[in-house]
């Protein structure tokens, strides 16, 4: 017997309270109930049936002809009142036979009279009769069985309430299987029956299940939540309780599930959220697609309450200064604009954005990449409804891209298109000829991208858009003809330079066959009329002759209207007008009729000697009009303008009335201002609230408390240092790298820009903060470590928010990036390894510390210093030191600041620094000026952390890169190990074991060290192949009691050797390269702004020397062939490097060529193109900061 | 959420029902039958419509109307994107989704709706995950059905759900290991009355059969990804390592699957692989037209066109058509108005030329407008953008797996404006 076998076992006496309970409990029905009669009759009657004619009944029911049996059985069902089961299809014969069926003890009877019955039900017949026979059946051990009779139970026990009690026992059990399957199947049937007498015992089912140990069960009590609700609406506040819990928990599994839940039953309980604001921001990514559409969409409005409009300057100023926008001068204009505000409003205070609202956003951003189009669509509205104006752009192409989809997610993304390109029209302007439409289109789809198209109108494109406008109005399809004259008319009126240009083409469409057409073009022409009627008589008389011919009443209407508006521009054919009028006003429509009083009417104001009769004469015709609008207005009209010794004061005024300026009709979209729905909802799209839908709050006018989302521990630690180093304005934006984050991140105020461009600017400081960032990095170090600490005891929180913090005010943020994914992909693979995480941290705030130490030789010593003697920091540490002792002084570790020592390092500096710069000196013919110490990339050997003392236990294990060529391989990379004993005894036999390569990865293991004293260090060199990927070679490292999981994952830079090239050789090679047989495919050149510090050439090479293991190609002469001056290098504007991978000995050919004014050209040249496009990243971040 | 589906026929026939929640008339369709005769076409009804108490969300795929009602608020397109779910899970399941199909499987479409919905919320749609409980019907699977009495459902408890990878099922074991990478791309172009690209650009996708026994881990990297502009992936896909490095690394689930989809970047000229020569005409007397389309092979990279088919949506007036096609074959439906012109393989030496006459309605004014044509064609082994699939690796299992990448390059939307 399976486990799913168990789920609906029935005591063994089910069958028998079946029988009870019709005939005890329900008397009362089945006097009434039609159904049950003949089935409590027939029971003893079936008991007769031998197995073989029921074999016999079935086949013949099988094929339809129950005939037979049925003879036999017609007794029963007479005046059985079957009326109720509707329609003639319901056979009580048939029905009987299934009853039989599911009474007899085959499986198979059982499962095919349970398959007729579901289909039954999905074709949609009743087969509610059959509820007592099906339902006992919910004990059977044939799982197919089983689920087809929960399908019938959930459809019926809403109709069938008593006898669906008989099912709970049942339920009641499964939910206390210790298999969590069954558990959960048992909590989604039981709270799917629709019966309110068990409102308890659902109520205490997912209370109970809320708290399961199992993930799943808890999803299935998120989603009994609401059925619960629906049932009974009194639970709501025990209810609350449930998803508060649930809300709590840390699964993806549950995430999407109890937010739906609170959706439907607490929306307006925002303050749940808080605590679990920032968990659910970062576990996002990770739930499921359907949940993720309902989080963000709940996401978005709870930050609509919590954070303040990061427009908030820009609103102001929204309805005029919208056009220039996307221009690419908009960064100014939108600076100036603050400017402007904050000189205005000096009290208002500078727009910082909550560290909590970019972190929502940048943990969005990755889900527009979603192949759901709802997730996209969520995605899109939540950066249209909370993003900066900056930052909406990106949503355009996602948008863009789902307009591919199926014809109905067209329609929803066009509608919601429609509404943003109002507010935000430029993010859509490049993307102007995705909305050109085919002929195949559905009308409706046709009808809604012009819309966009008219939206996306403005002075630059509306040449193109006419031109599109012209094709479409020959389509067949004459509503989208008629749409496309409409939409002529609002670029007219939109767009002053071609209102003269449109109105001409529309006068053309006059002359157009079809009626339709030309009935709109009047419509419109006499829109476009209202706004300059003085130039176009000429339209007007061409118009009135139109009369004759149009018979589409709104165009007559609008042509009437015309004359009788302007009838001073066309003084002699209006008078004339009317007389036709007259003639046919018996034949004409209402609203011409009435445009036709109106005319007589003002033609009477104006030049009542021509008009004087047929006015009169009109008037009375209206006066005996069937309808009584224009009898009414007739009577109205000639009590104004007839002068009467009765007639009224008003009299007077008539032609004020009547001849009163008209502003003209502003054309609108029926879209404007559909953006006070949340975008993407079905409210938006009908454009009317509909049952359920939550307004989007607007923006509070000063933030609430953010505290509130701060949760307890580790959150709260990372939160302070995060305000302190805000403060200090050290951190800056970087490219989002959500996943796997957690508590708030480092804050990126309005001017954040999401490209890496925007780094340049922050880093620059002078030694001085450079050295007190770099405190900051070794105090985030510190927290982290106390983290480390903590993580004995909290581990799971830990380890999600661990990535974080290094990188907060990193500088080395490509390579340490994609070391922390190449970790996850090894993370994903190996199980639980928590030292690598730790690892990863560890090595990345080293490489900021030695990027700064770059900079120069002294600044680092300075550092080295102050690091090493914690105990005289500056003041400014110290007080940041004590406040954190103050918190965490017991798990505070002092030792952990020690420096590693640095004779140990040195060597390999001092070997390196006199080989490479001997190297340098003797290639270079001209970088004379560079002094060797400077040049020397020595500064730049990282130490990476492989072991952490904490981790492994008193041992600390670092490693670097020595950039020395490794002997016993030359395809290996060298890689120098250092082990620190800081642990009292001695470590023993420590050696590899156990390596896990990618294919082709080799290692060449050192030799194994025996012995370790207390306190003492020693170094080793490996060498690793890493086959020319920045995969980490993962290995164990062992002592004599212990094995440690570790990772050694190589920056890109180091898979190379210099190889030594001159210029002209580095040019062939280069040439090869390009036009080789991959055409180009292994150049990537990018531009560049140097940043302030490495202008100066030497600095180029510096800096690119110690990103990458490459040599410099000396500069040939034919760039400064002329004058031989003492620094040619300042001046030569090319920096030319080469370098082979050490596996494959593919060429990498790096150059950098300056440009005025700071600008730089990058270009890589390499075979391998991961490799390729790795480097051009570091290169490029090392250059620009 | 969802409250319930129905599904109706082209001819209005509700065949068949599911309520997630309390049970809703079917009368409540009535309202979309009138929708549905105001719209006229079936592409033209809204897919939301709007009654007193319920909303309807439709959609219309392979000639069925999937209805579904709702009454409260909830995002249209989760509505849509979930009901294109289910269309392609019964492709997925039977083959094809059509009225006949589902109709022969009512039981299995009424437990995989079960399966798919928990009180109106998606609970999984994910095939591995629905396929582990309820296994597709094959032919030999019901034969033996019908002579043991066994069932459809898996007797193993689907542990699927609980996996973090819910898209693949566990214990995969196959003897042949293999996975095939279809590169498809298709051209979406407008060109104008002279042949001049009004606007063109390329979409891709990368659809994926992989049949690889274990947990395999694969990592699929391009020669030349920067061509890619903007994408789309299955779930299973790494966004952060493409973010950085530009490969796609995943699980794949097991079976048939859309690993990406894809965008080319637009500052890329798109090559347009053929030309169409045309002149068609309506006399203003004699109520007749004529009609001289050559089509011929442009930037095609030395492969050849196939499959290439050229339809023509002809205006009302016109009665039928007498013309002789040099290659392929013609037809006319007076009906439906459409002239679908079968060409087959482009030939370079011989061009293919379908000329001729129309007849028109006597006496009704000749149509302003000429018909656009829209083109069907087919490239194999070329994807017009250039991408090309540099290799595939995999982690984590030993075995060699078999491994072929196609590509083929075909028509999307592709019209030449007339």
């Amino acid at each position: 017997m399976t486990t799913m076998q168990k789920l609906l076992q029935l005591p063994v006496n089910a069958v028998n309270i079946v029988k009870t309970v019709q005939g005890v409990a329900h008397g009362q029905e089945e006097a009434r109930s039609p159904v049950l009669t003949p089935d409590g009759g027939q029971q003893n009657w079936y008991s007769a049936v031998q197995p073989e004619e029921l074999r016999h009944l079935r086949t013949a029911s099988v094929f339809g002809s129950s005939g037979g049996v049925g003879g036999g059985e017609g007794g029963d069902d007479k005046g059985s009142g079957e009326e109720g089961i509707s329609s003639a299809q319901t056979q009580p014969l048939r029905h009987d036979d299934l009853k039989e069926m599911l009474d007899s003890n085959k499986d198979s009877l059982k499962l095919e009279a349970m398959k007729r019955i579901v289909a039954m039900i999905a074709r949609g017949k009743n087969a509610s009769d059959l509820f007592p026979a099906v339902v006992k059946n919910v004990a059977c051990k044939n799982i197919e069985v089983k689920k087809l009779v929960y399908v019938y139970l959930v459809r019926y026990a809403e109709e069938q309430q008593d006898l669906a009690l008989l099912s709970i026992s049942t339920f009641q059990r499964g939910l206390k299987d210790p298999n969590q399957l069954i558990r959960a199947s048992a909590l989604r049937v039981l709270s799917s029956i629709r019966v309110t007498i068990i409102v308890p015992i659902m109520m205490l089912a997912i209370k109970e299940a809320a708290s399961d140990m199992s993930p799943y069960v808890r999803k299935t009590a998120a989603h009994a939540i609401p059925k619960l609700y629906s049932l009974d609406p009194e639970q709501k506040d025990q209810l609350i309780e449930v998803i508060e819990k649930l809300l709590a928990d840390k699964t993806t599994l549950v995430a999407g599930s109890v937010v739906m839940a609170f959706e439907e039953v607490c929306p307006e309980r925002i303050d749940l959220i808080h605590k679990n604001y920032r968990k659910l921001c970062n576990l996002l990514i990770d739930v499921e697609e359907w949940g993720q559409v309902v989080i963000i969409n709940m996401l978005t409005r709870y930050a609509r309450t919590q954070f303040l409009n990061p427009n908030i300057n820009e609103s102001l100023l929204e309805e005029g200064g919208e056009k220039a926008f996307y221009g690419s001068d908009d960064e100014d204009d939108d600076d100036e604009e603050k400017k402007a505000e904050a000189a205005a409003l000096a009290k208002r205070k500078p727009y910082v954005m909550d560290p909590d609202h970019r972190l929502l956003l940048r943990n969005t951003k990755p889900l527009l990449q979603s192949r759901n189009a709802a997730v996209v669509m969520a995605v899109a509205q939540l950066y249209f409804h909370l993003a900066p104006k900056a930052e909406v752009g990106v949503i355009a192409k996602a948008l863009v891209r789902l307009m591919r989809s199926h014809s109905e997610v067209q329609y929803v993304v066009l509608q919601n298109v429609a509404t943003m390109t109002i507010k935000r029209r430029g993010m859509f302007e490049p993307y102007l000829k995705s909305f050109y439409i085919r002929s195949t289109d559905p009308t409706q789809i046709k009808i809604l991208k012009l819309e966009v198209l008219t939206n996306l109108a403005n002075e630059t494109n509306i040449s193109t858009i006419l031109r599109e406008f012209q094709t479409y109005i020959k389509s067949m399809d004459k509503d989208f003809v008629a749409a496309t004259i409409q939409a002529i008319g609002r670029c007219a009126t939109n767009i002053g330079e071609v209102r003269d240009t449109c109105l001409n083409g529309l006068v053309q469409l006059l002359s157009n066959r079809d009626e339709l057409v030309v009935a709109e073009s009047v419509v419109v022409i006499k829109k476009l009329l209202q706004m300059q009627p003085e130039q176009h008589s000429d339209i007007i008389k061409h118009m009135a002759k139109l009369t004759d011919n149009i018979q589409v009443p709104m165009a007559r209407a609008s042509i009437l209207w015309l004359i009788g508006e302007y009838c001073e521009h066309v003084p002699k054919i209006a008078p004339d007008v009317l007389r036709k009028m007259a003639k046919s006003f018996t034949n004409e429509e209402d609203i011409v009729k009435l445009q036709i009083l109106n005319l007589a009417a003002k033609l009477y104001l104006t030049n009542s000697k021509q008009t004087k009769l047929l006015t009169q004469y009109v008037l009375n015709l209206a006066k005996y009009d069937q309808n009584y609008d224009i009898r009414d207005r007739a009577r109205f009209i000639r009590q104004l303008i007839v002068p009467t010794d009765k007639s009224g004061a008003l009299s007077k005024y008539a032609k004020k009335l009547f001849l009163a300026l008209k502003p003209a009709p502003v054309l609108e979209s029926p879209f404007k201002d559909r953006d006070h729905f949340q975008l993407g909802s079905l409210s938006h799209l009908l454009n009317a609230k509909a049952g359920g839908y939550q307004e989007l709050p607007d923006w509070p006018e000063s933030a609430p408390d953010p505290s509130v989302r701060n949760v307890e521990v580790p959150e709260w630690t990372k939160c302070t240092s995060r305000k302190e180093r805000k403060e200090k304005k050290v951190e800056k934006p970087f490219y989002s790298d959500s996943e796997g984050e957690s508590g708030p991140t480092e804050s990126a105020d309005s001017e954040s820009d999401t490209g890496s461009g925007s780094e340049s600017g922050s880093e620059e400081s002078g030694s001085g903060s450079e050295s007190e960032e770099s405190e900051e990095e070794s105090e985030s170090e510190e927290e982290e470590e106390d983290e480390e600490d903590e993580r004995t005891k909290k581990k799971k929180k830990i380890e999600k928010s661990k990535p974080k913090k290094p990188e907060s005010a990193e500088s080395d943020q490509s390579s340490g990036e994609e070391q922390k994914r190449n970790r996850k992909v090894v993370k994903e693979r190996r199980s639980g390894s928590e030292s690598e995480s730790e690892e990863e941290s560890e090595s990345e705030s080293s490489e900021s510390e030695s990027e700064s130490e770059e900079e120069s030789e002294s600044d680092t010593d300075i550092k080295k210093k102050k690091k090493a003697a914690p105990s005289k920091p500056p003041p400014k540490q110290t007080k940041k030191e004590s406040k954190k002792e103050t918190k965490e002084m017991s798990l505070l570790d002092l030792d952990d600041f020690d420096p590693t020592p640095s004779p140990q390092v040195t060597p390999v500096n001092n070997f390196l620094s006199s080989s490479l710069v001997a190297d340098l000196e003797g290639l270079s013919l001209t970088d004379t000026v560079l002094a060797p110490t400077t040049i020397a990339p020595s500064s730049s050997v990282r130490m990476y952390e492989l072991l952490h003392r904490i981790t492994g236990e008193g041992l600390a294990v670092e490693y670097c890169f020595s950039r020395q060529p490794f002997s016993p391989d030359p395809h290996m990379v060298a890689v120098q190990i250092q082990f620190t004993n800081n642990t009292s005894s001695e470590s023993k036999s420590l050696h590899i074991e156990d390596p896990k390569l990618q294919s082709g990865m080799r290692i060449k293991e050192f030799p194994e060290i025996e012995l370790l004293p207390a306190g003492e260090s020693v170094n080793v060199v490996m060498g690793i192949d890493f086959c020319d990927s920045t995969q980490a070679a993962n290995f164990q490292l062992c002592t004599h009691t212990r094995k440690f999981f570790v990772s050694i994952q190589p920056p890109v830079g180091e898979l190379m050797v210099p190889a030594f090239l001159t210029e002209n050789e580095f040019k062939k090679e280069q040439e090869t390269l390009l036009h080789g047989q991959l055409m180009g495919m292994n150049e990537i050149s990018e531009k560049l702004n140097l940043g302030e510090k490495c202008q100066s050439d030497h600095a180029i090479v510096e800096r690119v020397t110690a990103k990458a293991n490459l040599s410099r190609v000396p500069c040939g002469s034919e760039k400064e062939n002329s004058p031989p001056l003492p620094p040619p290098p300042v001046s030569s504007p090319v920096s030319r490097f080469a370098g082979k991978t050490v596996s494959s000995g593919s060429l990498v050919l790096v150059t950098v060529a300056r440009k005025e004014g700071g600008g730089a050209q990058l270009t890589v040249n390499c075979e391998k193109m991961v490799i390729g496009t790795m480097l051009v990243k570091d290169i490029l971040q090392a250059l620009t900061q | 959420m969802i409250h319930s589906l129905f599904l109706i026929n082209n001819s209005g026939d509700i065949f068949l029902e599911k309520h997630w929640k309390s049970v809703i008339s079917r009368s409540v369709c009535d309202y979309f039958f009138e929708a549905q005769e105001k719209a006229g076409e079936p592409d033209n009804v809204p897919p939301v419509i709007r009654t007193p108490h319920h909303y309807l969300i439709n959609i219309y795929r392979e000639k069925i109307f999937f209805v579904s009602v709702i009454q409260t608020e909830v995002p249209p397109l989760f509505v849509i994107e979930f009901l294109h779910r289910v269309a392609e899970m019964f492709q997925d399941y039977f083959g094809e989704c059509s009225e006949v199909t589902i109709k022969d499987n009512l039981v299995i479409v009424y437990e995989l709706l079960e399966e798919m919905l928990d009180n109106g919320f998606p609970l999984a749609t994910e095939s591995n995950i629905l396929k582990e409980m309820i296994k597709p019907p094959t032919i030999l699977r019901s034969m033996v059905n019908t002579i043991t009495g066994s069932s459809n459902l898996g007797a193993t408890l689907p542990t699927g759900q609980l996996s973090t990878i819910p898209w693949r099922r566990a214990d995969v074991k196959y003897t042949n290991n293999e996975a095939y990478f279809d590169v498809v791309e298709e051209i979406d172009a407008i060109l104008d009355k002279s042949g001049t690209t009004v606007f063109a650009e390329i979409q891709g996708v990368i659809d994926a059969c992989v049949k690889l026994s274990g947990m395999p881990d694969l990592t699929l990297s391009f020669m030349n990804p920067r061509l890619l502009d903007d994408v789309s992936f299955h779930p299973c896909v790494r966004f952060k390592r493409w973010e950085s490095e530009r490969v796609l690394s995943f699980i794949p689930p097991d079976g048939n699957f859309r690993l990406m989809s894809y965008h080319v970047n637009a500052q890329n000229l798109v090559a347009i692989p053929v030309y169409v020569k045309q002149n068609i005409s309506f006399f203003e007397s004699g109520s007749s037209g004529r009609l001289d389309i050559t089509v011929g092979p442009k930037q095609t990279m030395g492969k050849t066109v196939e499959c290439v088919l050229v339809t023509i949506h002809m205006p009302k007036v016109v009665l039928s058509a007498n013309l002789t096609a040099t290659q392929g074959t013609y037809t006319y439906d007076p009906v439906t108005k459409i002239l679908v012109w079968d060409i087959g393989k482009l030939n370079q030496q011989k061009l293919p030329n379908l000329k001729g006459s129309l007849s028109l309605q006597s006496g009704a004014p000749k149509p302003e407008e000429n018909p656009s044509l829209n083109i069907d064609l087919k490239i194999q082994q070329l994807a017009i953008s250039g991408l090309k699939v540099n290799r595939l690796d995999m982690y984590v299992e030993k075995y060699k797996p078999f491994k072929g990448v196609k590509y083929v390059t075909k028509a999307g939307k592709f019209q030449v404006r007339t």
